[in-house]
């Protein structure tokens, strides 16, 4: 619980310079002001849900925190290394050649815990940026890249049964844009990056391996590019000065942007303390050193004073915007035809209703289009039908006339045989009355007769 | 299987995403900064919460209101002199904005005038109070308390107790803090210790008086004044402890993640059975294999996290 209550008394002197100008809470006398439809009451005694703040950073421990860095810089400007050293630690990772064809998004996951919090976080690398011959195409990757985070999160923010504290957050918090030391101005390729991702993703811009610049060149280079960032329209993220604890320092951070950082988890002795540079013949650059560059600066910021704030400018600013447009492309309106406002409800089922008619419609198209293949082989069907009945017509009646020809000749050869029996018949009366006279030979007659016979 | 151990809570991390590599940090970074940035960010917007508070009127409900944010929400009314009972139950809302230190907390009480019978005395919970409790336990996380403790003695506070704990079990009637969402064994044991002594017996007083020399909150009668804040003579601090102290952001997100999820899928899967109110439109036919009762859902929806983690 010790922590708990170190983190409780800093808190404390935060709220301190909040609440100086406050009524004390412990009063005798009801005070009621309307505010609307509440009223402000003040209480006779200690409730205590001054413990509310607590209970809720109990909660986010115990859940955890998710944070999303992009960084977009061609290779081997010192991304990586920069990384290792704002979190210091050796995040694995290998020298990217730099003859990819395409940009390439990498994105690695590590789990960070410092004292009781526990942070995922995600470093996305833009592999080959800014290599190509043709640099037209070099931002649309990573465009597609933070739309897709968006659109992940969206899809499962509108399921039915959805697992929303459950869903581990790919969204982008804050893409460090790495400038080039050229120390002239901004590159084309730069601009239209930044200006493409300016309305759907935090930017800071970095200015990198900044120990290659003079400090006099150094001021000129980060006026001039500011400018150029200003004329060209570019929005680049903002520390927040809203709130008193902060607003100071913010704003003050807010003009010497953007930060010029060097990166290195090299440890070089300096004095009798090891500490985290890069060694020169010439001298040392001490990484952490606030005179030889910003680097302490952009690990404030970035992480002890904005992260929070980084994380819902991401989730309320440029993931609504994403997702209102997303919603009326699929259709979606809050006010219907005659400026009426509309449920989200009353879309769906106007799209519904115009789905089933769609629906509806192609159906009868389908069925229309089956009547007709039906009509058309009944009738080629019947076609066949008919001319295999006329074959058998046709056939039937050649089998009948050759029949009846048949029947014609088997009569004739029948009259042929009976007139040739008439024939033999009388042949033999006319062979047989020549020997009627007395004596006659009737052997010899019969005799013939019978070998007539023979 | 732990059956405690089964259900992921709605306030832990699951481990939904691959499993990324732990990373030891050399050094201080200040991560734990953003603590810091979150307790400002709550400070500054302030909180939030909703409570309604049931049971028939006389009970003390306005009194136990007042007595739990030490201030005048509600007119407390005198017994007997209110009007008589209304026939239909009416929902009765007032918002305030207390503060406290810096923190801001946007107060809403919902009162229910006219709700049928009461836990009495001497009776255990009877059939009303138990479908009632039932139905509430599925949308909404359920304190119950035993009011105008100042009746019973000990043991019979102690034996009323038991009773009714009887027949919540009996009837599957799962109270605030619901077993199903202890994450580990810490909140186990301590949930634990709440869920022995539910429903507290509470006395609301919102008059002071001198008792040995203390200024105290407390019901003055013929025999003796009954403090409140004493444990020894009712458990109201137990109950402000648990609403107000330490479980209060709890309480919002079991609202928020559980019965509002809940709600949310069944009013999007079957809003035709749902009864239609202004605006209302009705939403594509639930498909068959859908479960049908919202109790189930509520059980199965982790079943279903689960199953939806394996896969």
């Amino acid at each position: 619980m010790a922590s708990e209550v170190a983190r409780h008394l800093l808190c404390q002197s935060h709220l301190a310079t909040n609440t100086a100008y406050m009524s004390s809470p412990v009063s005798d006398n009801e005070q009621k002001q309307k505010k609307g439809n509440t009223r402000s009451l003040t209480m006779s005694g200690h409730v205590g849900f001054e413990s509310l703040p607590d209970q809720l950073v109990n909660r986010s421990i115990q859940q955890g925190f998710c944070f999303n860095i992009l960084c977009v810089g061609e290779s081997g400007i010192g991304k990586s290394t920069l990384i290792d050293t704002l979190f210091n630690t050796n995040f694995e990772d290998h020298e990217s050649s730099h003859f990819y064809p395409h940009v390439r998004l990498k994105a690695q996951t590590y789990d960070l815990q410092e004292s009781d919090v526990r942070l995922k976080l995600t470093i996305v690398n833009t592999v080959g940026f800014g290599d190509q011959i043709n640099k037209e195409e070099s931002y649309q990757p990573i465009v597609d890249y933070i739309d897709a985070q968006f659109e992940a999160y969206l899809q499962e923010e509108l399921k039915i049964q959805r697992s929303l504290f459950n869903y581990h957050d790919s969204r982008i918090h804050v893409c460090l844009y790495f400038i080039s030391p050229t120390g002239h101005s901004l590159k084309t390729l730069d601009l239209l990056t930044m200006k493409s991702l300016d309305s759907k993703v935090n930017i800071i811009p970095v200015i990198a391996k900044a120990d290659a610049i003079s400090k006099t060149e150094l001021q000129k280079f980060k006026i001039k590019l500011m400018s150029e960032l200003v004329s060209n329209g570019v929005q680049i993220y903002q520390f927040p000065t809203d709130d008193e604890t902060i607003a100071k320092i913010n704003a003050s951070m807010n003009g010497q942007l953007p930060f010029a950082v060097v990166g290195s988890m090299d440890e070089v002795k300096v004095g009798n303390k090891m500490v985290k540079a890069r060694q020169y013949p010439w001298g040392v650059v001490q990484v952490e050193n606030e005179n030889h560059c910003d680097f302490v600066k952009l690990r404030e910021m970035l992480i002890c004073t904005n992260m929070e704030d980084l994380r819902d400018q991401t989730h309320t600013r440029h993931y609504e915007l994403y997702r209102r447009c997303r919603l009326e492309e699929m259709g979606f309106a809050d006010t219907g035809p005659e400026s009426k406002p509309r449920s989200l409800q009353e879309t769906y089922e106007a799209k519904r209703h115009e789905f089933y008619g769609e629906r509806q419609r192609k159906e009868e198209e389908m069925k229309q289009v089956f009547v007709q293949r039906v009509k058309e082989k009944e009738a080629v069907l019947k076609e066949a039908e008919r001319e295999l009945q006329a074959k058998f017509e046709h056939l039937k009646r050649v089998h009948q006339e050759e029949k009846m020809k048949l029947e014609e000749k088997r009569r004739l050869l029948e009259e042929e045989i009976i007139a040739f029996s008439k024939k033999k018949a009388t042949s033999e009366i006319y062979q047989n009355q020549p020997y009627a006279a007395p004596g006659g030979n009737p052997r010899r007659d019969k005799d013939r007769k019978n070998s007539n016979f023979m | 299987m732990d059956p405690l151990r089964r259900s992921p809570s709605p306030c832990s991390p699951q481990a939904s995403s691959p499993e990324s590599p732990p990373c030891e940090m050399l050094g201080y970074v200040g991560i734990e900064a953003v603590l810091d940035q979150l307790k400002i960010k709550a400070m500054k917007m302030g909180f939030e919460f909703n409570i309604m508070v049931v049971g028939q009127s006389g009970l003390g409900k306005s009194t136990m209101v007042n007595t739990l944010f030490k201030s005048k929400m509600w007119k407390s009314t005198p017994p007997g002199l209110g009007g008589p009972t209304p026939q239909t139950l009416q929902l009765h809302s007032v918002t305030h904005v207390i503060e406290e230190n810096g923190v801001k907390l946007k107060l809403t009480v919902t009162d229910t005038p006219g709700f049928g019978d009461q836990i009495n005395n001497d009776k255990c919970l009877r059939p009303l109070d138990i479908e009632f409790l039932q139905r509430l336990c599925r949308t909404v996380n359920v304190v119950p308390v035993i009011a105008r403790a100042d009746s019973l003695t000990i043991e019979e506070r102690e034996a009323f107790r038991r009773r009714i704990q009887h027949n919540l079990k009996t009837h599957s009637i799962e109270v605030y803090p619901q077993k199903c969402f202890d994450e580990d064994v810490n909140d186990r044991i301590l949930n634990s210790r709440i869920r022995d002594r539910i429903p507290f017996a509470v006395v609301g007083a919102d008059r002071e008086h001198m008792v040995n020399g203390r200024c105290v909150l407390g019901r003055k009668t013929k025999w003796g004044i009954i403090e409140v804040e004493n444990m020894a003579h009712c458990e109201f601090p137990l109950l402000r402890d648990l609403l107000i102290r330490s479980h209060l952001q709890d309480l919002k997100d079991i609202t928020h993640n559980v019965h509002y999820e809940n709600y949310r899928v069944i009013r999007l899967n079957q809003s035709h059975v749902l009864p239609r109110g202004p605006g209302w439109v009705n939403l594509a036919p639930a498909p068959p294999c859908q479960p049908s009762s919202p109790g189930l859902t509520k059980v199965c929806r982790w079943a279903q996290d689960n199953s939806d983690e394996d896969s």
